[in-house]
């Protein structure tokens, strides 16, 4: 699915990642873990094509494509999806209408028919009610006047919505509730296939407990220090980041 | 031999012709080119029209001598040169052509991406339309069903023949012929344009549109359109298209006057998209139209819409005299500059009478090199008491080579009267692009998509099926303008 090998990549001459590898195969599930300014952050917008990053060296592959020869809107036609830990406002753009073009632009990447509207809303109302997610949330515009809960709840309702082959949380458990947690994670794990691999980025074990991982890595000064299973997250909790190095 | 002798002899050749029966081919029926009392003469004459309107234009035209261009906008353009354009060519101006295959291929890609029809391009791009699909016919059948209501609607041309009392009181009486340099210029050389009367009580069942109207096509540069709501009616005009329209004309000069008397109301909607000229800033349209609404009858309201897409230069202020007490003006407006494109456009708001509102809600889109200006005019006037006013200006930059511009004029002579301006100036941020290409949509799309979400309170404000041809216009116009 995913195969990152010896990444190096700058961001205004600092350097971030250095020599970074990954490998996720079709239907896993990763954790990377890692302490403020490891290069968590990076490693997602590096991956969905975010400019302003500097890559060095090292290759990216995603399902066969050099992934960095792709542009940000091609790198979600193929199927990966960024959960942003900070999902922007577009005002006067209504969820309905950006979800319908989002959808109908991936399909068109695709080449499949675009859905018409009869169609999209009935996807749509399974799908966000499955999520407990507000039809008069769907309504108005886009993350606009949203709660920090209601903004990745409609994070993963776009990535319900998409059906990527590798969706990518960034810290989506930041400034989420209990309750909001759990209906997130039951979200994600609704996704969960042989098929489709997910990469959650997070600072805390606790999100872990509900999308349970098959691997856990340890991001430190911009390289993975550690690997193992989800164990290594719960030692890690005991322990924190020094006490594991 | 000088223009001028020249000019005259042509002219008197023509108008002889003319006394033996009209009947000389399509491509030599022009006026030779420049601009003098004679050439005023024979577009009246041309036209049949009766003294009153000749003794009218004259007016317009001596005035207009003494006048000069106005230089007070923030757009620039080279100085034109009003003795090198015809001011006279008819019936038929614009050449036909054979085949779409004779069409600009941009043209056609544009039309395509609106979703326009095969017949209604041929239509649009001027080809000569064998009359399968009747639009004739179509126009004729709306023309009935507003005849059996008391309804006007036909060309200026034939209201001056059929209508010449209504004409006559109402005439100018908006835009008098001494207003400005475009108008004055306009009332001097009026080309042809759209006549609108709605009885009084008459509500107008369809939306009236140049498009259902026999003789719209080829009303040339200097259009006039008058529309009058008697008491108690109400009726929606929509003016222009969303396609690209093919014109060889640089200078358009229109002049608008619309009236409502008691309890009546005007929604006017436009769309504007004559050519911009090409990414180097070359040809394009100058568009200086004069466009005025009187609210004389208490309880009126007139609404103008406008969606400014197109022309190199567009300067242009639709307004509204609020006479009539409690009477409603409303502007809403979308501007769009990219590349050389420059706008100075706005409104004015006088308020004249008692408990009179206005809202403003002004968009301003500037990309490339795109120069775009609000210039408004609220004016609460001594007997205005507890007049309104809400004005909002929004501005929003792609790029860094564009500028937006906000010039309010507020004027209270009245104590009780309230007056509210809001404005803001955003960019694109680079945060909403990248998400919206993160979920699959190429720039162009996301650019198209933001600048719709910006455009919204405005796009509301049009008549359905022109909503949606203007949110795909939108996109196209900014083509290019990030990447």
């Amino acid at each position: 699915m995913l195969k990152i090998e010896n990444l190096h990549v700058n961001v205004e001459d600092k350097k971030i990642l250095q020599g970074l590898n990954l490998k996720i195969s079709p239907g896993e599930t990763h954790a990377i873990m890692g302490p403020n300014g490891s290069g968590k952050s990076t490693l997602a917008n590096v991956l969905s094509g975010k400019e302003g990053y500097d890559v060095k060296k090292g290759k990216i592959t995603f399902l066969n494509n050099n992934l960095l020869n792709l542009e940000p809107e091609e790198r979600a036609g193929e199927g990966l999806f960024l959960a942003f830990q900070y999902p922007v406002e577009i005002p006067g753009v209504s969820g309905m209408n950006f979800l319908r073009t989002t959808i109908n632009s991936v399909r068109k990447y695709k080449k499949q028919k675009e859905l018409d509207g009869v169609n999209f809303l009935k996807i749509l109302r399974k799908k966000a009610e499955f999520i407990k997610m507000d039809e008069n949330l769907i309504k108005r515009s886009v993350n606009t006047g949203f709660s920090g809960g209601e903004k990745k709840r409609s994070e993963i309702l776009q990535m319900s919505l998409l059906e990527p082959k590798l969706a990518i949380l960034d810290e989506t458990d930041s400034g989420l509730d209990i309750d909001a947690l759990k209906t997130v994670a039951n979200g994600v794990n609704n996704l969960k296939n042989k098929e489709r691999s997910f990469l959650i980025i997070t600072h805390y074990q606790r999100l872990l407990n509900y999308i349970v991982p098959d691997k856990v890595h340890i991001l430190s000064n911009g390289k993975i220090v550690k690997s193992g299973d989800k164990n290594l997250a719960i030692e890690l909790e005991k322990k924190g980041y020094e006490g594991i190095k | 031999m000088s223009i001028d002798v020249e000019t005259k002899k042509t002219v008197k050749s023509i108008t002889k012709k003319y006394k033996y029966g009209f009947t000389t081919n399509v491509e030599s029926d022009k006026a030779p080119k420049g601009l003098n009392e004679d050439i005023v003469k024979l577009i009246s004459k041309k036209k049949d029209e009766p003294k009153w309107l000749l003794d009218w234009r004259l007016k317009a035209f001596r005035a207009w001598l003494k006048m000069d261009e106005p230089n007070w906008s923030m757009v620039k353009f080279p100085k034109i040169d009003y003795q090198d354009s015809y001011y006279y060519s008819a019936p038929k101006p614009k050449k036909k052509l054979k085949s779409l295959n004779e069409v600009d291929p941009a043209i056609l890609s544009t039309y395509e991406k609106l979703g326009i029809p095969l017949e209604e391009q041929k239509r649009l791009a001027g080809v000569a339309v064998d009359y399968v699909f009747d639009s004739t016919s179509v126009a004729t059948t709306f023309k009935d069903q507003l005849a059996k209501l008391g309804i006007i609607f036909c060309s200026f041309s034939e209201a001056v023949k059929k209508h010449p009392e209504l004409i006559k009181k109402y005439l100018g009486t908006v835009i008098p012929y001494t207003d400005n340099y475009f108008a004055t210029l306009n009332s001097a050389v009026f080309s042809d344009g759209s006549f609108v009367y709605i009885p009084p009580g008459v509500r107008c069942p369809m939306e009236l549109s140049t498009y259902f109207r026999i003789n719209a096509e080829n009303t040339g540069q200097f259009e006039r359109t008058l529309i009058i709501a008697d008491k108690d009616s109400y009726v929606s005009y929509l003016e222009g298209c969303t396609a690209p329209m093919r014109d060889e004309n640089q200078l358009h000069a229109a002049c608008v006057e619309l009236i409502t008397l008691d309890n009546a109301e005007i929604k006017y909607s436009t769309v504007q998209n004559w050519y911009p000229g090409d990414e180097k800033g070359k040809g394009g349209v100058y568009n200086f139209v004069t466009k005025r609404g009187a609210c004389r009858g208490n309880n009126s309201k007139i609404s103008w819409t406008q969606v400014e897409t197109g022309s190199a230069i567009t300067w242009k202020y639709p307004s509204c005299i609020l006479q009539g007490d409690n009477s409603v003006g409303e502007f809403y407006s979308v501007a769009i500059t990219n590349n050389f494109q420059q706008a100075d456009t706005g409104t004015k708001m006088i308020h004249l009478g008692k408990n009179t509102k206005s809202t403003i809600i002004s968009k301003g889109i500037s990309a490339g090199k795109g120069q775009n200006t609000y210039r408004g005019l609220v004016r609460m006037g001594p007997k205005a008491t507890n007049g309104r006013n809400f004005t909002q200006c929004d501005s929003l930059l792609i790029g860094d080579r564009c500028g937006a511009h906000t010039v309010p004029y507020i004027e209270v002579k009245n104590q009780s009267a309230k007056v509210e301006h809001e404005a803001t100036t955003s960019k694109i941020s680079d945060e909403q692009m990248f998400y919206c290409r993160q979920r699959g949509l190429d720039q162009e799309n996301a650019v198209s998509l933001i600048v719709n979400g910006f455009c919204k309170e405005v796009l509301k404000e049009l008549p359905m099926e022109f909503a949606v041809e203007a949110q795909k216009l939108l996109g196209i116009s900014l083509e290019g303008s990030v990447g």
